[in-house]
């Protein structure tokens, strides 16, 4: 029993917590990772040649980073830790792996899948100009190397990142030109009750907002971005509000609406999905203690559905503690029971996150036919419309089949949320019978001098 | 003409390292990615294949793709997951070079 074979993809906090969870029971996981080092987007570390504090690089939240850091080396000589590694390939029991260049096998007996999550964009036109670019990449700009997009820059979409990562360049010296969020104030004042549950979160993303305010940067609900303004570069954005369109000069605009779970693991490894109102997606499904649909197989983290980073640590520990009891080894029962219930209150909080940042729907978006839906491959509104008309396509794989949306080098992680709102606002039926892009092996683009054939 | 999409604040006091793109000697500090090294001296990293358009990546973070790039010996890359080594030749091709 204890001879199995147990593998994390992810070191992020969900991923660590696992493996240390695992280790703390006797367990020698293999914990892989896409990154050089551990803590995952949230937590992302620096290179080692950058000297900063982890006030400077994580704010308030530099405790939980340095305990999710110190958790991963404390382990580090009880676990298998495979960081630079790509896990490009799912199958019964079997991982294809990249790491230097060159392909590698690794066989598991249990899994614990934490793959996080990317940001959900949505399309304006000017958005493939260099120039815009996504919330995330803002911030990894920021937090990995010490730089500012800019200098002038405006944050445009929805979800508690857009304030953060809005706070974080102002207090970094950057001009923040303005905040444009879709969400409408209103929401933000009806999700106060489930907020309220996490006083000290719902504290901090207060004052992320008062701090803007004190700055004298404007921030506008219930407003969406319409163009990127320049030639060859961003000079501006031209934004709605009711109707009214306004310009403001930028030489950058950060965008995301809100995040979704990189689930391409868990769909090759044969995980059931299902459809969630919430995050307007299809998402693997998970029991509240981390199991899929598949025995050997645990979720855990935004990868499974996004919740945020404290639920995504304990997330982390019950998948791992659930795994133990499923292969019958001992564990700590209570603990597992302490776990649900913070667990329990996180999601409560998450919740209220969904109902203050809704993700929207095409509803008032700007979507010209020749506006760029597939960034890999160009296509646009235009083609998508014609093929879906035309074919009287449905379906998202057929939509791919035909027109190449979500076929391209990203397989669809920057296009799919606006092909699967584009069908559903075609169809008439509705994002769920839109389906989702199936995942396909390899998950990122492997060189082809990585599996042996030389080059031309 | 300032071409940078980005500038450098935080430990600024890194080694500097010595690169060129297509041709022209530039700096950068150790610890850039190739795609902070790039941008920080030119407005993009990579053209598209389809319109000639130029890009400068997306989402820093390996999930967009859109910043693939090649030295002159030809090896590809993601720029935003790979860090600048000292004596990097970059290649990006000139705007308007479709498939």
């Amino acid at each position: 029993m204890s001879t199995d074979r147990v593998v994390v993809i992810g070191a992020g906090p969900a991923g660590i917590r696992a493996a240390e969870t695992l280790v703390r029971n006797g367990i020698r996981p293999v914990l892989i990772d896409e990154a050089a080092r551990g803590g995952g987007q949230i937590y992302r570390q620096p290179p080692r040649a950058f000297r900063r504090s982890g006030k400077d690089l994580y704010g308030w939240e530099a405790p939980k980073a340095d305990g999710v850091h110190s958790a991963l080396a404390r382990i580090m000589p009880d676990i298998d830790y495979h960081p630079e590694t790509l896990v490009w390939n799912a199958r019964e029991g079997k991982l294809d792996l990249l790491r230097a260049g060159r392909v590698a096998e690794i066989s598991f007996d249990r899994i614990i899948v934490a793959t996080g999550a990317r940001d959900r964009v949505l399309p304006f036109e000017g958005w493939t100009m260099p120039g815009v670019f996504s919330l995330g990449a803002a911030q990894i700009a920021l937090k990995y190397q010490g730089a500012l997009l800019g200098p002038r820059i405006v944050f445009a979409g929805t979800g508690p990142l857009l304030y953060l990562v809005a706070y974080q360049y102002a207090a970094a010296g950057a001009a923040v030109a303005g905040v444009i969020d879709s969400a409408p104030f209103g929401a933000q004042v009806r999700a106060l009750p489930d907020l309220l549950r996490q006083p000290v979160t719902l504290a901090k993303g207060l004052f992320y907002r008062a701090f803007l305010h004190a700055r004298g940067i404007p921030v506008w609900n219930a407003a969406l971005p319409v163009e990127a303004l320049g030639s060859g570069t961003v000079e501006g954005l031209t934004w709605s509000r009711k109707g009214q369109r306004q310009d403001i000069a930028c030489d950058a605009v950060a965008t995301g609406f809100g995040l979704c779970s990189e689930t391409q693991i868990a769909d090759l490894l044969g995980c059931k999905f299902e459809y969630d109102d919430s995050q307007r997606c299809y998402l693997p499904q998970v029991d509240g203690a981390g199991r899929s649909s598949r025995a050997e197989v645990y979720l855990a983290g935004d990868g499974s559905g996004i919740g945020g980073a404290d639920l995504a640590e304990r997330a982390g520990e019950r998948a791992a503690l659930a795994l133990l009891e499923d292969i019958g080894h001992s564990h700590d029962n209570a603990r597992a029971v302490v776990l649900d219930g913070e667990i329990g209150k996180l999601r409560h909080f998450r919740r209220g996150l969904e109902t203050a940042f809704p993700a929207p729907g095409f509803g008032d978006f700007q979507l010209n036919d020749d506006l760029i839906i597939c960034r890999c491959e160009e296509i646009t509104f235009g083609e998508a419309r014609r093929a879906i008309a035309a074919n009287e396509i449905s379906e998202l794989n057929r939509l791919k089949a035909l027109t190449r949306i979500g076929m391209g080098r990203c397989q669809g992680r920057s296009c799919a949320p606006a092909a699967a709102e584009l069908l559903a606002q075609c169809s008439g039926g509705g994002l769920a019978s839109a389906g989702r892009l199936r995942a396909q092996a390899p998950i990122k683009p492997v060189p082809l001098a990585a599996i042996g054939v030389p080059p031309p | 003409m300032d071409m940078s999409l980005l500038r450098r604040v935080k430990s600024t006091d890194r080694p500097t390292l010595r690169f060129r793109l297509n041709g022209a000697p530039h700096s950068a500090l150790e610890g850039d990615t190739v795609l902070t090294a790039v941008l920080a001296v030119s407005n993009h990293l990579r053209v598209s294949e389809f319109s000639g358009q130029e890009r400068a990546g997306f989402c820093f973070m390996g999930a967009c793709q859109d910043c693939w790039m090649a030295t002159e010996n030809g090896d590809r890359f993601r720029a935003c997951s790979t860090l600048l080594t000292d004596g990097m030749s970059l290649v990006v091709p000139d705007s308007g070079r479709t498939l």
